[in-house]
């Protein structure tokens, strides 16, 4: 029977195990590999040329921006994000008249294919057909002249990724954080009313510190799907103007299959690692803790 | 301290539905303890959670001191509740779950400290207050839900089954501890139990609920001597009170007055065929599980409960002549199930 047992585990891990090797554990091994050669895209053959393809990164100014605005990008949007799903997911605990509505149209964007999403903000913020630009010229806060590039100008191109980027991924905290929520026995916060404690008190002292696990699962998440995404910014910016939304994955992208040089684009990608082994530890870390408790 | 009352409380959680509460009427006395006591469904929890500002009332009047608190919150109030799952702050130290209150209420923070040492040395948790709740066991953690609500020196204590998550020898111990705690802190308190044992040991008076509605009020030995029905009759007493229906009354007398002929002399002395059936020994006593040999009773299981120095040789199987004193015998309306006057035997 024990064998029988294993068998069949080995055999429902299998398809698990090779989706990992063949999509994730190839491409990466090769990655590293084309990391330390010459080869681009369209010739045969490579040649081994050490930490060369390194050493011209780090000299770039495109790779220095893309790291900034990969940090800043991450960190402006978790936090944005996360403050607004644990808002969103305490308003939504509570059951009030079409609540499922509410909760219906929050998911939305999270359902939406990333690419359409982000055509439709393209559009929103396009530099003659904006709905917002006209919206504001029609309140006569700017005339048709004066008013501002949403992806044309570097603070506001980087400033629209973050918000559309937040659109995106804010469902998906907000349901995290309610599964963590509805997890909180009732009777704590009912005796945070009965000791006396009002909004703000059982805010800070009891709800947001019994979801703190729940937000850090949400936030080492975000952190992963914010750090690595390139649709939006692809989509909306391609990284422009100057470089100002250029973050790390669309730079590996742009270099190594669109600038046809294999190598440069992996050794850029190669620089994301360092981080994803950091959150991927925290993360096993945050799963063993919810399993204990 | 003060007096907790409620009038033509209702509470209907669906509408058109029968009500979880129905029109109940009752008034603590000064520092009572008083035990709300029904099985599971009864509303008891419901009426608590009302009083404690947690659950609006369908419709009626709640007062604690003289004053409608109907539209009070939890905070305003001035009750503190306990849980049945103690309901701990798990984040937090036992210091800070202790001290919660006093933040919350805003207490000069000068007195928390004293305070709290007040309420953890009077429940003997003082060696705990650096530990998480998850540390504790779960005596310990009764203690501290029981600390956390005395700390501010509330009007009126709720508790709502507080020993249910305790096992059987710790619950005992922890019962006696209640009731010395309340007589020295002497605050007007509800406590809401299934357990009748609890019930019967700790309040002062018990009111007795059933779907909603007040069924009796009275001390301990009022609703065990005297109930008001057959309900608060056949939920009181383990194993419940025997009752026999005759043509227009139904008879009640309990299992511990039903004993062997010999000892019930005199005249007063009402005489059953009684057929043993089953034994069940529970050292101190012995229950007899049987039907009586008299006409239309065959099918009736009767219970006897003999204690452990009354003679032996009630084996199953065995017939004797069983007799209840006339003054342990209670009788119900057969219509409404309410008591009735003491009528003299036969019945018929």
């Amino acid at each position: 029977m024990a064998l029988e047992d294993r068998r069949l585990g080995a055999a429902m891990f299998a398809p698990a195990a090779a989706y990992i090797a063949l999509l994730i554990g190839g491409p990466f091994v090769l990655a590293v590999m084309y990391a330390f050669t010459d080869a681009r895209i369209g010739t045969q053959g490579f040649h081994y040329v050490g930490l060369e393809n390194f050493r011209s990164i780090l000299q770039s100014p495109s790779f220095h921006a893309a790291v900034r605005n990969s940090i800043v990008f991450t960190v402006v949007a978790q936090i944005i994000i996360i403050v607004c799903s644990t808002v969103l997911s305490i308003a939504l605990e509570k059951p009030f008249r079409g609540r499922k509505l509410v909760r219906f149209f929050i998911l939305l964007p999270w359902v939406v294919p990333i690419s359409l999403g982000a055509i439709g903000w393209k559009w929103i913020l396009d530099s003659i057909y904006s709905v917002i630009t006209w919206v504001l010229v029609w309140a006569h806060i700017y005339t048709p002249y004066s008013a501002p590039m949403w992806l044309g100008e570097p603070h506001l191109a980087m400033t629209s990724v973050i918000l559309v980027h937040c659109w995106r991924l804010i469902p998906f905290s907000t349901v995290i954080m309610l599964a963590g929520l509805t997890a909180i026995p009732k009777d704590i916060p009912e005796a945070a009313a009965v000791d006396g404690a009002g909004f703000w008190r059982r805010m800070f002292w009891i709800d947001i510190p019994m979801m703190a696990p729940i937000i850090w699962v949400a936030v080492l998440f975000g952190t992963i799907f914010t750090f690595t995404d390139m649709t939006v910014v692809y989509i909306l910016t391609a990284g422009g103007p100057f470089d100002s939304t250029q973050i790390l994955p669309l730079l590996a992208f742009t270099t190594g299959i669109q600038g046809s040089d294999l190598a440069a684009g992996a050794a850029t990608s190669l620089f994301l690692v360092p981080v994803l082994v950091l959150i991927a530890y925290f993360m096993l870390h945050a799963a063993r803790r919810a399993e204990v408790t | 301290m003060a007096v907790v009352e409620t009038r033509n409380l209702v509470k209907v959680f669906k509408q058109g539905e029968l009500g979880a509460v129905n029109n109940v009427n009752l008034e603590t006395r000064e520092g009572e303890f008083l035990v709300l006591l029904g099985p599971s469904g009864s509303g008891k929890t419901t009426l608590l959670r009302m009083i404690a500002g947690l659950e609006t009332p369908t419709s009626g009047e709640i007062r604690i001191g003289g004053e409608v608190v109907n539209d009070l919150t939890p905070r305003e109030r001035g009750i503190a509740m306990v849980f049945q799952s103690y309901a701990l702050y798990p984040h937090l130290s036992v210091y800070d779950n202790i001290s919660f209150p006093l933040k919350a209420q805003k207490v000069p923070r000068p007195q928390h400290r004293q305070k709290v040492e007040w309420a953890a040395e009077l429940l003997g948790i003082k060696h705990l207050l650096t530990r998480k709740p998850r540390q504790l066991s779960g005596g310990e953690r009764q203690r501290v839900a029981l600390a956390r609500a005395i700390v501010r020196e509330p009007r009126v204590f709720l508790l709502d089954e507080p020993l249910s998550n305790l096992d059987a020898k710790l619950r005992a111990s922890a019962r006696e501890e209640l009731e010395q705690f309340h007589d020295r802190i002497k605050t007007t308190t509800i406590y809401v139990t299934h357990d009748q044992v609890e019930a019967m040991a700790l309040g002062e008076r018990i009111v007795v609920l059933h779907q909603g509605e007040v069924r009796q009020i009275g001390t301990p030995k009022e609703v065990y001597d005297q109930p008001a029905d057959t309900f608060v009759a056949t939920f009181l007493g383990s194993p419940p009170m025997n009752l026999l229906e005759f043509s227009d009354v139904i008879v009640g007398f309990r299992p511990e007055a039903f004993l062997p002929a010999p000892l019930v002399p005199g005249a007063a002395a009402v005489e059953f065929r009684y057929r043993v059936n089953y034994v069940e020994y529970l050292g101190a006593e012995r229950v007899l599980y049987g039907s009586l040999e008299d006409a239309g009773f065959e099918s009736k299981e009767i219970v006897s409960r003999l204690s452990w120095t009354m003679p032996s040789g009630y084996d199953a199987g065995t017939v004797h002549d069983f007799s209840v004193h006339e003054a342990d015998l209670r009788f119900f309306d057969k219509k409404a199930l309410k008591r009735a006057q003491p009528r003299p035997y036969p019945w018929r």
